[in-house]
């Protein structure tokens, strides 16, 4: 249990929160008149110019080294920054996750080379990752993976298929979990991460349509897709450690909270005209903000133990599990407020909010691992496995 | 300083305060021994200031204290007493020796002070009573007391005469908000307490040849029942972070929504995982989760402070509610 007793509310550093000022400078203008629908999209919003911006601004990779284009900031810059990016539902789908988790996990199992290569250009908004876990057989049981690297005399020849893959269709690379060597009954053991350029001859992306009409994962299928000797991401049959310790990345930040925020600010200025004011709205607004700031201070006291270089796998999925818990909330009880009501004066534009996010909300409990799957992790924390 | 202070508490709780004890004051046995040992330990004046005999803490250090008069079920007002000396001293007022405990009241018609439910009314020497504005420092040797609720909690009245000549506390004290501050670190202290004993039951248990905690099922109760505890801790441990006495009532409604809502969810977890026997007298389980019932109840629960909550995002001009959540959850180290 130590591991989870020591959440304790965590400051973000004042040099650190000063960013704040800026960006909400910024985003005040850039997503001026962006109606809450799309602005509900957020991280699942793909703007390659928007992502170019900020990374002139010096808003991404800012945890980087300078030597790689970064700011060499802590990860409470990244959290301030992140979390307006969400709040105002800027899109940044884009460059997301090679900020998030494919830069740090390059920045610590790559080589000079691939670093060189990679993290600047990612902090310049142009290259642009994805990651490739999942495959038609593998979902939760992640280790049971088949696409597979074999080494030839130009690097590796890789073959097979990744589904569920996000953005991957508006991606320049891939970081793929793969066989390197052992067969799948190995599990754990001879899984790799290669690095996979996805223009590359043999490389085909289908995006898949979901419930919501977007198109956010795809399909990728590899057909003897030639890679160099470089591709190699860290130690051959080191994949699954690494591919650990970056799950803390993806799961314990302020998007684990925010998922549904578009459409709760949307509500509350609804809330807040005279007609929309009610006892039951004003009572059910308290409830929400209960429950979601809470979560903010564990995942700032979480971003204070990244930045110590712990890697709090158990406390991300704690975090994660009840952070989408209040973000599905969210849309079922305001639908509940509204629709309880004589709802003649209820905007469109919040019942298209209502509407996108209602359709999206199933995605959160299963995207960065399920909810089972994140229970699991915990009782192993716990002890129990 | 933290560490010290919460170890030499815990010590001596895991010394006098243990089960057998809580039983025996609830069922009526004098609470004059164990109140001796606290009240030499001088935890009870950790708000005072030093110049006043006390230890000069203000809120935020007294947290420790407070989650582990949770923790150990705690039967006799030290965290009450502990909040009323520190509010009394600041107040210029001297405190009586004695527990103290707090009271909301009202003078009836039939020319008696009513308090309906006092928390840990029968345990106490004096209640600060707050009545239309003012607030009081009665007596409980007047009172007529009746147990009211949870069986350590009172319905007091006092002879008008008494209210009229009691000590008046100047100026304008919310002893809601800090009674609810309290509560919600006491139940932080009993949700991580019913939650580590459920835990390891289900290590202990053994059905169909192995312990029930390798079950899926009941690992992921398990893993639920650590989330409400550890959000709940983080929302309680907020809710007293002021820099001076006086905790800022906002923090205080989430601390309390949240530990309120927690305390339902775990409960109800607890003895499901428990089965029969944890709905025993004998086992001790029912000591911390009749709390978690208790305190969900006393000084408002859940949505009485979702309404606290409500009111002031629907009042502020910010449009996004993020300003409001870094309100409560932003801390200067």
């Amino acid at each position: 249990m130590s591991q989870l007793d020591s959440l304790n509310p965590s400051a973000i550093p004042a040099a650190d929160e000063a960013l704040r000022q800026d960006v909400r400078a910024f985003l005040t203008e850039a997503m001026r008149g962006v109606p809450a629908h799309v602005r509900a999209r957020s991280w699942s919003g793909y703007d390659p110019e928007f992502s170019r911006e900020l990374g002139r601004r010096g808003w991404l990779g800012i945890t980087f080294p300078p030597a790689y284009g970064g700011a060499g900031r802590s990860a409470f810059a990244r959290y301030v920054l992140v979390e307006e990016f969400l709040n105002f539902g800027a899109p940044v789908g884009s460059h997301w996750i090679a900020d998030r988790q494919s830069g740090p996990l390059l920045l610590k199992y790559g080589t000079e080379t691939q670093k060189q290569r990679y993290l600047p250009a990612i902090c310049r908004g142009e290259a642009f990752f994805c990651i490739g876990m999942s495959e038609p057989g593998s979902g939760s049981d992640l280790a049971s993976v088949r696409t597979r690297a074999v080494p030839n005399q130009s690097g590796w020849l890789l073959n097979g298929q990744k589904i569920w893959t996000t953005n991957a269709h508006n991606c320049h690379f891939m970081i793929a979990l793969v066989r390197t060597s052992g067969e799948a009954t190995d599990r754990h053991k001879g899984l790799s991460q290669v690095i996979v350029d996805l223009s590359l001859p043999g490389v085909t992306v289908r995006p898949i349509v979901d419930q919501s009409g977007d198109s956010h994962f795809c399909e990728v299928f590899f057909d003897n897709v030639q890679l160099g000797l470089d591709a190699l991401v860290g130690d051959e049959g080191g994949g699954w450690e690494q591919v650990t310790a970056e799950l803390a990345f993806e799961r314990s930040g302020p998007e684990r909270l925010f998922s549904s925020i578009a459409l709760f600010d949307e509500w509350l200025a609804y809330v807040r005209t005279p007609q929309g004011r009610t006892p039951q709205a004003q009572r059910l607004a308290g409830k929400i903000l209960s429950q979601l700031a809470p979560l903010r201070a564990m995942s700032v006291a979480i971003t204070e133990k990244l930045t110590r270089g712990e890697s709090p796998v158990v406390e991300a999925a704690l975090v994660k599990d009840l952070g989408t818990g209040v973000e599905q909330l969210i849309p079922a009880a305001i639908a509940d407020d509204l629709f309880s009501r004589d709802a003649a004066d209820v905007p469109a534009e919040l019942l298209n909010t209502l509407n996108y996010i209602t359709q999206v909300a199933p995605s959160y409990s299963l995207r960065g691992g399920t909810r089972d799957i994140l229970r699991g992790m915990i009782a192993r924390g716990l002890g129990l496995r | 300083m933290d560490d010290l202070f919460s170890d030499a508490v815990k010590a001596l709780l895991t010394d006098h305060c243990t089960p057998a004890v809580v039983r025996a004051i609830e069922a009526g046995q004098s609470r004059a021994v164990l109140w001796e040992q606290l009240e030499a330990s001088g935890f009870a004046d950790a708000l005072v200031p030093e110049s006043a005999g006390g230890a000069g803490l203000v809120l935020a250090d007294v947290y420790p204290v407070l989650e582990l008069c949770g923790s150990f079920a705690v039967p006799v007002p030290l965290g009450e007493t502990l909040l009323a000396r520190g509010l009394l001293a600041h107040a210029g007022v001297s405190a009586p020796k004695g527990s103290v405990v707090f009271g909301t009241g009202q003078l009836a018609s039939d020319g008696r002070l009513h308090c309906a439910q006092v928390r840990s009314g029968t345990q106490a020497d004096w209640v600060l009573v707050s009545c239309g504005g003012a607030v009081r420092l009665l007596s409980a040797t007047n009172a007529q007391v009746q147990v009211a609720g949870f069986c350590l909690d009172a319905q007091m009245s006092w002879p008008q005469a008494d209210w009229d000549q009691a000590q008046q506390v100047p100026g304008a004290h919310d002893l809601v908000t800090l009674q609810a501050a309290l509560y919600a670190a006491q139940l932080a202290g009993a949700l991580m307490a019913v939650f580590s004993r459920t835990l390891q039951y289900a290590n202990d248990r053994q059905q169909f040849g192995k312990p029930i905690g390798k079950f899926q099922a009941i690992q992921h109760q398990l893993s639920l029942m650590s989330e409400h505890a550890f959000a709940a801790r983080m929302a309680a441990q907020l809710g007293l972070c002021a820099t001076g006495q006086v905790p800022d009532r906002l923090r205080v409604a989430m601390a309390k929504a949240r530990t309120s809502e927690a305390a339902l969810e775990v409960a109800g977890l607890s003895h499901s995982i428990h089965g029969a026997i944890g709905f025993t007298r004998e086992f001790d389980l029912q000591l911390y989760t009749r709390r978690l019932h208790a305190w969900r109840q006393a000084a408002g629960s859940e949505s009485y402070w979702h309404d606290v909550m409500g009111q002031a995002l629907l009042d502020s001009p910010e449009p996004l509610s993020l300003d409001l959540m870094r309100t409560l959850t932003d801390v200067v180290v």
